[in-house]
């Protein structure tokens, strides 16, 4: 009797094929936010970290990868107890997630990269506030599966990631006349390349930024409404 | 159920656990990692007072602490001058601990006073730098660094300083080889024997600087001003030490 009905239920489920690992929704997940949705130049969020961490390109670089990391790790952490976590607190769970990972990405920073700790030291911290990385939680994680957010997660990561970068490169080309530290007019042979003290300031990110914001949105045809 | 109260309190008790746990556990597997980190940050700046930077930067970490324990010789002094081993609960003192901006914090008179001595020339007698750790304020937070006094006790052989929040391209040069050098070679007793130390001047571009000024950065008076500042207090306060060694009172190694 029992197996019966067992049987029953089985010849009753669909049996669905299993989705690409990297289909197209897939990968639209991650491709959209490095351009059409990009969390700084349309999403116009994480702007105070993209100021303050682009003055080089190596502490860039590595505020980058931690907030990528952050948000990819938090983004598969609520997504695989979304469904455990109360309604009611569920911005505090979020918060304590990416507090913990925020504190654990300074931790091991301050263990094996002291210097880039020093560096960057408040700023690591301040990913904690950092609106992409609720932003994701809140708007993806809490209602799609673990590998779907983790791509999110990547997707928005990289979007911030190549953003910075980009700001980070024109300000240590003009602000310091170097590319990762190497003196790259001095190597071409213009040894008085006068550098600019505004691109050193949060003024000059400001500038770098907006233009890119202007070019990347002339580009998608993006308008605020 | 999931809304229910207890099931709030029970979720937020077992998820303050789990994150409690997770961080502590993390912190002390990585303390020791981020000492050794600390340790070596310390001893490149007390280095770099003294050696070329370029070559300090291109030194693995464990080049750098057997340059370190070859080269410098450590103690501690009050503020009178003499050599202090124990503290007041009879543990033994060793400079490279003495947490300097605790001391900041204490009145001059109480503080402990780290010398660094470092030879040239590992096997011999002959102190060729004391390096002195100096703490102040600059604009905007606090600044620090070594001044290393060569062994007539006046001239500087170099000096390395710090800076948590001066102003990025303006006080901030002062943590750059750039300003550093200036103090190289300058005086910081006068003719008459008083301590005058090395004032940074006001503007930048001056010529028939005085041994006892270096030029000044444009757009950074204030940050100037508190290397000034520190650097004439901590000499000061080293000062009786000075008197104990050119007495021979004090050993010099």
């Amino acid at each position: 009797m029992s197996t019966e009905t067992l049987e029953q239920k089985k010849d009753a489920v669909e049996v669905k094929p299993a989705e690409a690992l990297f289909s197209k929704r897939r990968k639209r997940l991650v491709s959209d936010p490095l351009s059409e949705d990009n969390p700084i130049t349309v999403q116009v969020l994480g702007i105070c970290s993209a100021l303050a961490v682009t003055v080089k390109i190596q502490p860039t670089l590595i505020m980058a990868i931690a907030v990528t990391f952050v948000i990819a790790a938090s983004n598969l952490i609520i997504s695989l107890i979304r469904n455990l976590v109360p309604n009611r607190i569920r911005i505090i769970v979020q918060l304590a997630v990416i507090a913990t990972l925020v504190t654990l990405v300074s931790e091991v920073l301050k263990a094996y990269s002291y210097d880039m700790y020093k560096v960057l030291g408040a700023f690591v911290g301040l990913i904690i506030t950092n609106c992409i990385v609720m932003g994701r939680l809140e708007a993806f994680a809490m209602a799609n599966k673990p590998y779907d957010s983790v791509l999110d997660g990547l997707g928005s990561g990289f979007g911030y990631a190549w953003v910075i970068l980009a700001v980070a490169f024109f300000r240590e080309l003009f602000g310091s006349g170097s590319i990762l530290d190497f003196k790259i007019f001095e190597a071409i042979g213009w040894s008085n390349f006068p550098t600019n003290g505004l691109m050193v300031d949060s003024i000059g990110a400001f500038m770098v930024l907006g233009i890119l914001i202007w070019v990347q949105r002339s580009k998608t045809g993006y308008v605020e409404h | 159920m999931r809304q229910s109260n207890a099931y709030i309190i029970i979720f937020t008790a077992v998820m303050t656990v789990i994150v409690g746990g997770l961080l502590s556990l993390a912190s002390q597997g990585l303390a020791p990692a981020q000492k050794k980190s600390i340790e070596l940050d310390t001893k490149t700046q007390i280095l770099s007072s003294v050696t070329d930077r370029e070559k300090l930067s291109a030194m693995k970490p464990n080049e750098i602490l057997e340059m370190y324990d070859e080269h410098i010789k450590s103690t501690v002094v009050d503020y009178s001058g003499n050599e202090v081993t124990k503290d007041e609960k009879g543990a033994d003192i060793q400079a490279e601990n003495v947490d300097v901006l605790k001391n900041y914090k204490k009145k001059p008179e109480d503080r402990l006073y780290p010398v660094f001595k470092y030879r040239k020339d590992p096997s011999s007698k002959e102190v060729y730098a004391y390096i002195l750790p100096i703490y102040g304020s600059g604009l905007w937070d606090k600044i620090w660094g070594f001044a290393a006094i060569e062994n007539d006790l006046n001239t500087i052989a170099g000096v390395s300083f710090d800076h948590k929040g001066e102003t990025p391209g303006l006080g901030a040069r002062i943590a750059t080889p750039q300003i550093q050098q200036r103090y190289v070679g300058k005086k910081i007793f006068n003719e008459q024997g008083n301590l005058v130390s090395v004032s940074m001047l006001k503007g930048e571009g001056h010529t028939n600087i005085s041994d006892h000024e270096v030029d000044g950065m444009s757009g950074a008076t204030l940050t100037g001003k508190g290397v000034n500042a520190m650097l004439k207090n901590y000499l000061s306060c080293y000062k009786a030490y000075f008197e104990k060694l050119n007495s021979g009172e004090v050993a010099n190694l």
